[in-house]
């Protein structure tokens, strides 16, 4: 188990290595230099001066050379300086992560234990009218991406002239489609319901998906029939003999729905105006603010990796049948 | 003139959409006529599932088809006196035009933009996938076959790419300071001048070179032993690739050469989805090597080449269709993600993606300018995933 694990870390920190490395290159590419170049000097210099300001600032050391100074920065807390805020790198992501957090956790509290329902009902009795019902709702949730979905929900509770929103408003309870003031004054309901909701949507349909197939592939097993043929009850059936089986592989399934969580949180947190982690990147990356982007990189990258490692041992600890050697 | 009832806009919607329907029901006679010849395509319309899955995709095959017909304005017209026009509203100096579905904030018809539109994501999404593929096969195929090194080290790269968000790589390449990143430069100068060759043009090169690579290796895998009859058939692919390097990467013919924006879009979503395709092909190779034809084969004294391509991969086929068909829903939606983020295609192009990000400040007062395109995606991709659904469920009957 131990040098399964120290194999396993030992890939994972050569994939950052060389991850932030190709992100490194790519943002010290001449364009976005120049650009730097221009938010150090002003918009009007003239390009000789760009030219000189590089020359003796940048390129006085190798590609590779400054690659190991800003890791090295990086080792010690020291993550630059973001061009965008005006401010120390550590002093604007590290909130913004917590926020995203936040939305994180309500997202998987909403959407895990909705479509674990959704699939073992499903999946109990395969190709039964609501096993029909419940597919096919996790059909169109999987088609439905959150800046389809997103715009979708605001209309019918947050809009004020459509959908069931008049409904609402004459309650005093319309959702708001700003979520600008969950990420600054601290989360309600209606300012967080449909972010969350949104992204919660979208993910559950193939979550669901995946652990029908699981529960209906285990409902087939002899020990089901076993069960069934000395009288055990259906719902005992269920919940003691053939959940635990289904639900190794919607976990990790689930775990390895983070990195594509990461690229719904940008959406979403960019379409409800969501000060977060993924409001940040977008901010970084269309002001090529290159010290941000890169500390952001290297989060998202991370974040990625950790959850594979975390889904590999769940998996060797949910299936007894899997051992490593 | 009075601005049509909800009745009007739907009715005028569907009237519009004639030459579509008139193809699907023809589709439709003909294939469920055929179905008994038709092998896998004709049991499709075995299965409820599968055909409302192609009835929404062929949907949007026809309309993309027929979109010059059928649009009435030129999606990038701006149409005087139509700013922010609610659906059905009479357009001022025509006799009989509607703005069917509206007009959005620069007096464009809604209607004719989502209409065009689908062309663009009909042409790009399956063409990228069918690319990405022949990437993951071409590397895929050796990779579950031959195991050890290669296996390590391509699969070591198929991670690392699908390590990374896909979000933030499509940050990083498709900026336009990128995008004119100079990669071999004929002018000496920094600017790019219309000689050099520029990074999406590269990578166009690059996912161009390995089709023909898999191309050439597919035929002479298979007819080497009659070398003048291989030569032939590979003169064809050939002639088409340097026609189509020559257009794209050497910019022979400025006026057929796809604009730089849309290129790198192409090349960066062949990229992402590579890695994959390389998983699941390498996955069906080591399952499918166990098989007794392909020991037969490799008794036979046949390369490896010759196993992998027409041994193993017709037999992996029924697997790749089905995930094909998800695969273009994934890439549709990939595709709206970036119009989303406006760093797709050009800012003014009939994008869908794009046009969900003009009207969705506006949702509460004209949520027509959001919803009609949202919902197209929508009915594409989850058309593309009912047909992936049936086709699985009957290729699983045999």
């Amino acid at each position: 188990m131990l040098i399964f694990l120290l194999k396993r870390f030992g890939t994972m920190l050569l994939t950052a290595l060389v991850l932030t490395l190709i992100v490194f290159f790519l943002m010290n590419l001449r364009p976005n230099l120049e650009i730097l170049a221009r938010t150090e000097l002003g918009n009007l210099t003239p390009q000789a001066e760009v030219d000189s300001w590089i020359e003796t600032t940048i390129y006085t050391k190798s590609l590779i050379a400054r690659y190991a100074d800003w890791i090295g920065g990086v080792l010690i807390g020291d993550w630059g300086t973001s061009t965008r805020f005006d401010l120390a790198v550590n002093d604007v992501i590290w909130g913004r992560l917590a926020n995203t957090g936040l939305l994180m956790f309500w997202v998987m509290v909403v959407m895990v234990p909705m479509a674990l329902i959704i699939g073992v009902l499903a999946g109990m009795r395969e190709k039964s009218t609501g096993d029909r019902a419940l597919s096919t709702l996790s059909i169109v949730s999987t088609s439905t991406p959150e800046f389809v979905m997103g715009p979708i929900l605001v209309v019918l509770f947050g809009a004020s002239a459509f959908g069931f929103s008049p409904m609402f408003l004459d309650k005093g309870v319309l959702l708001s489609p700003i979520a600008t003031s969950a990420s600054e004054k601290g989360i309600t309901f209606y300012n967080f319901a449909l972010p969350v909701l949104t992204m919660a949507l979208y993910g559950m349909g193939y979550i669901a998906r995946m652990t029908r197939a699981s529960m209906a592939e285990v409902m087939t097993q002899q020990y089901i029939r076993t069960a069934r043929l000395k009288g055990v009850k259906f719902r005992d059936i269920v919940l003691k003999h053939a959940l635990r089986n289904a639900l190794i592989a919607p976990f990790t399934v689930i775990m390895l729905q983070f990195p594509w969580l990461l690229t719904g949180v940008v959406i979403v947190e960019r379409l409800f105006d969501y000060k977060g982690f993924g409001w940040l990147l977008v901010e970084a990356a269309s002001n090529t603010d290159i010290d941000l982007l890169l500390a952001c990189s290297v989060i998202a990258v991370f974040v990625v990796l950790i959850t594979q490692l975390i889904s590999d041992i769940g998996y060797v600890f949910l299936n007894p049948r899997i051992r490593i050697s | 003139m009075e601005p049509m009832s909800t009745f009007g806009v739907v009715s005028g919607t569907f009237l519009a959409l004639t030459p579509v329907w008139i193809a699907l029901i023809a589709t439709f006679v003909l294939s469920i006529m055929f179905k008994r010849n038709l092998g896998l395509y004709g049991k499709l319309f075995d299965s409820p599932i599968g055909m409302i899955g192609f009835a929404f995709v062929m949907f949007w095959v026809f309309t993309a088809i027929f979109a010059d017909v059928i649009a009435p304005y030129d999606p990038l017209q701006q149409i005087s006196g139509m700013r922010l026009k609610k659906p059905g509203t009479p357009v001022p100096g025509t006799e009989d035009m509607y703005a069917l579905l509206g007009t959005d904030t620069l007096g464009r018809d809604i209607f004719s933009r989502l209409v065009m539109g689908a062309r663009i994501v009909l042409l790009i999404a399956p063409l990228a996938t069918l690319f990405a593929y022949v990437i993951g096969m071409l590397l895929g195929l050796p990779a579950g076959y031959f195991g050890g090194k290669i296996d390590t080290v391509l699969s070591f790269i198929a991670n690392l790419i699908l390590s990374f968000p896909v979000i933030l790589l499509m940050f990083l390449f498709v900026t336009p300071g990128i995008r004119d990143y100079i990669m071999v430069d004929f002018s000496s100068d920094l600017t790019p001048q219309p000689r050099d060759i520029l990074l999406p043009e590269v990578g166009g090169g690059i996912v161009l070179s390995v089709a023909l690579a898999f191309v050439l290796t597919l035929i002479w895998s298979k007819t080497r032993t009659r070398p003048q009859k291989a030569f032939a058939l590979m003169a064809v692919p050939v002639v088409v690739w340097l026609m189509l390097i020559g257009v794209v990467t050497f910019n022979a013919a400025p006026t057929l050469a796809p604009p730089p924006e849309v290129l790198i879009v192409f090349v960066m979503v062949v990229f992402v989805n590579a890695p994959t395709m390389f998983r699941i092909v390498r996955g069906l190779t080591l399952e499918i090597q166990t098989r007794d034809y392909v020991a037969a084969a490799q008794t036979r004294g046949e390369t490896p080449w010759y196993i992998m391509l027409w041994e193993i991969m017709p037999n992996a086929r029924g697997p790749i269709i089905v995930d094909f068909s998800l695969r273009i829903g994934y890439t549709t939606i990939l595709l709206g993600t970036l119009g989303f983020f406006g760093i797709g295609l050009g800012s003014e192009s009939p994008d869908w993606g794009l046009m969900i990000n003009d009207g969705r400040r506006f949702l509460s007062s004209f949520p027509h300018m959001a919803l009609p395109p949202a919902f197209s995606l929508m009915s594409l991709v989850l058309g593309l995933n009912l047909l992936a659904d049936g086709l699985r469920e009957e290729s699983l009957k045999d």
